[in-house]
């Protein structure tokens, strides 16, 4: 039996881990970082005494394997039983420990969400759940696709929800969440993830990234659909498409002054691109934010259009979904009346980085 | 205190739980009535002989509500501070099914923790003292009313003292019907594979649920067999013998959760309500006349000075 007595003492504090996948350079010059939750999350808990991690069986599918090894007395093992982990973290968090609980997104918000909301979100308890494989970043199908998560936790209170949009997100997002008091929803990547955004600009919670100024068009993009949205906007710029493109990596709170500025401009209108349904999200903070400021302006939510999606590669399911470039150029040319002439082979071509972990589309 | 003198003891406070809850139920029409009847003597044992508590930080009468918890409100009092402070030297007391609140308010007043005027404000608009206990409700530390979350938050503070090596003792007050939510098993599941044997849970077996009769609404028998089976030690008692209840918290566990199975009657002491079967969930009076059959009843048998109290 695999069974362990909790003992008292001092935990006992491992040697940090080898680097777990390591760097890919790609082709096009971008940083492919791998299995960054891994070994970051190892070398981060050195400094954290009182973070302790929780896993519902998906200890290396969500990439604590090596915080695992590190630091047995610091992880527990809670087996396929959401609903208790949850209610277990809650009680850590109210002895002063900061507990991080692990396993997909899905399985956090609609298989304890009663949890989540009486035992952790009402008594505003700092419980840091990590939500992997976010909307179609997995190959698992509709059961394994969190499309409305971010609706539905939106919607409590005391919760605050992070989604890193890069490697370098991913990386400071930890600092982030134990910054922040109250309990953190995190719709976390995996895999090979992409540097976007500079290592020595990390993660600043509730602060927009502004990757393109310009006042034809505002669009806001957050998590997988940045990158993606990056490929469309290299190539408008030079069709003299005025892009103002801001990356939101904290979908609540949702009160940055710049994204209200953002939100003003634009002489077209707005479009927003999430890998998540077009209710609850953000395009749905976006529509709550230009309405309550009185912003006639056109809005697109591109997103899974009130549907469930199914079991496939992620490039396919963005595609499929119209979550991806080609979706981003045609929600450009209907908002400006204006054919843009960019076909699959032109986003091709500017595609950034590898696209994400689909080397490994199989595996769960 | 001397033997006889803590049963004593017990035992009015347990009278004491019984008379509240049967006048504030005729007073206002209404109340978990049954519920004092099959818990009186256990948690009256729990807050006499059993628990460790410091005493109560908490103002005797109940300032208002004053807001849930959250950022924008850092002056939240937790209910827990009338079973005193939470510092390691003492135990802790979860109560998880919160429509016993009526009850547990009572016995905070007949332990001296809280005033009797506190009473006053239940169920009021405004007031703290709510019906079903939320965790600014005197004797409350977490959100009990989703039924069987209790059990895992207590879990996880138990494993926390342990990972310190604190000494006191987690108590947990759970409902049979409780055993019905698929989370509790998960919570043995865990408390028996972490050898969680800090904590200790009674459980007030009076057979009754919302909709009638456990045994028949959902069995949950043998739940000393079944508790056995997911690597708890159980104890299996009259929950109305205050010996036997006292006894129980030192069964040897060998690093098991241990779990007292207290078997009650939900009309103890107020036979009235053997009428009502098999729905004695929550007692609303159907007519004046029975109001006045109650009534008649606490005047001769239970008010203060009576020959029965």
């Amino acid at each position: 039996m695999s069974t362990r007595r909790i003992s008292a003492g001092i935990c006992r504090l491992g040697p940090p881990a080898p680097e777990a996948g390591g760097k890919t350079g790609k082709e096009t010059g971008m940083e492919i970082v791998s299995k960054i939750h891994a070994t970051n999350l190892v070398k981060w808990a050195k400094d954290h005494p009182q973070v302790v991690v929780l896993s519902a069986d998906l200890t290396s599918s969500t990439e604590i394997n090596l915080f695992a090894e590190n630091y047995p007395n610091r992880f527990f093992s809670m087996g396929v039983a959401e609903q208790n982990m949850l209610g277990v973290a809650a009680g850590l968090a109210r002895e002063g420990y900061i507990p991080f609980v692990h396993t997909f997104a899905v399985f956090i918000y609609r298989q304890a969400l009663n949890q989540i909301v009486c035992s952790i979100a009402y008594p505003n308890l700092p419980v840091k759940m990590f939500g992997f494989l976010p909307g179609v970043t997995t190959p698992g199908g509709a059961t394994h696709q969190a499309i409305e998560d971010t609706a539905v936790m939106r919607a409590l209170p005391n919760m605050v929800i992070f989604e890193p949009g890069d490697a370098t997100e991913a990386e400071g997002v930890l600092d982030a969440v134990i910054e922040t008091p109250s309990p953190v929803y995190i719709r976390m990547p995996r895999g090979d993830i992409p540097r976007l955004f500079p290592a020595d600009k990390p993660f600043v919670p509730d602060k927009a990234r502004v990757i393109h100024r310009g006042d034809d068009i505002t669009l806001l993009t957050s998590g997988i659909c940045t990158e993606a949205a990056m490929r469309a906007t290299t190539l408008l710029a030079g069709l003299g498409i005025k892009i103002e493109h801001l990356h939101i990596s904290t979908l609540k709170p949702f009160s940055d002054p710049q994204v209200l500025a953002s939100l003003q401009k634009p002489r077209f209108g707005v479009i927003t691109m999430e890998n998540h349904s077009i209710i609850g999200g953000l395009g749905s903070a976006v529509a709550e934010l230009m309405a309550e400021h009185g912003i006639g302006k056109k809005l697109q939510r591109l997103g899974l259009r009130d549907t469930f999606a199914h079991g496939g590669s992620r490039p396919y399911l963005m595609r499929y979904y119209g979550l991806d470039a080609a979706a981003l150029v045609q929600s450009i040319e209907l908002l400006t009346g204006q054919m843009l002439g960019i076909g699959e082979d032109d986003l091709a071509a500017v595609r950034l980085g590898s696209g994400g972990s689909n080397a490994n589309a199989e595996a769960l | 205190m001397k033997s006889e003198h803590w049963q004593q003891e017990v035992q009015r406070v347990a009278t004491g739980i019984r008379r509240r809850v049967m006048e504030h139920t005729i007073k206002n029409n209404g109340g978990y009535l049954s519920q004092a009847c099959s818990s009186a003597e256990i948690l009256a044992t729990l807050y006499v002989r059993l628990m460790n508590l410091g005493s109560s930080t908490a103002p005797m009468v109940p300032p208002p509500f004053t807001g849930v918890p959250g950022k924008d409100n850092p002056e939240y009092i937790s209910g827990a501070c009338y079973n005193g402070p939470a510092t390691e030297e003492y135990d802790r007391f979860f109560l998880s099914p919160a429509h016993y609140a009526l009850v547990l308010y009572s016995v905070l007043i007949e332990t001296g923790r809280m005033a009797p005027e506190a009473l006053a404000q239940f169920n009021r608009d405004g007031s703290r003292v709510e019906m079903i206990g939320a965790e600014h409700s005197p004797g409350f530390e977490v959100m009990g009313g989703a039924l069987a979350q209790t059990l895992s938050q207590a879990a996880g503070i138990a494993m926390a003292k342990k990972m310190r090596g604190q000494e006191g003792r987690i108590w947990v007050f759970m409902s049979d019907g409780e055993f019905q939510e698929g989370q509790v098993w998960e919570t043995f599941q865990a408390l028996s594979h972490y050898h969680v044997d800090n904590i200790c849970i009674y459980v007030d077996i009076n057979g009754q649920q919302c909709d009638g009769e456990v045994r028949d609404v959902m069995g949950i028998e043998p739940l000393d067999l079944r508790l056995k089976a997911f690597g708890a030690e159980t104890a299996t008692i009259d929950g109305h013998d205050i010996d036997e209840i006292t006894r129980a918290a030192g069964t040897p566990t060998g690093g098991r959760p241990l779990v007292v199975l207290c078997y009650t009657n939900p009309c103890r002491e107020i036979p009235l309500l053997d009428k009502r079967r098999p729905k004695l969930h929550y007692i609303r009076f159907k007519d004046e006349a029975e109001r006045s059959e109650y009534e008649a009843y606490f005047r001769r048998h239970m008010s203060v000075g009576a020959a029965g109290a």
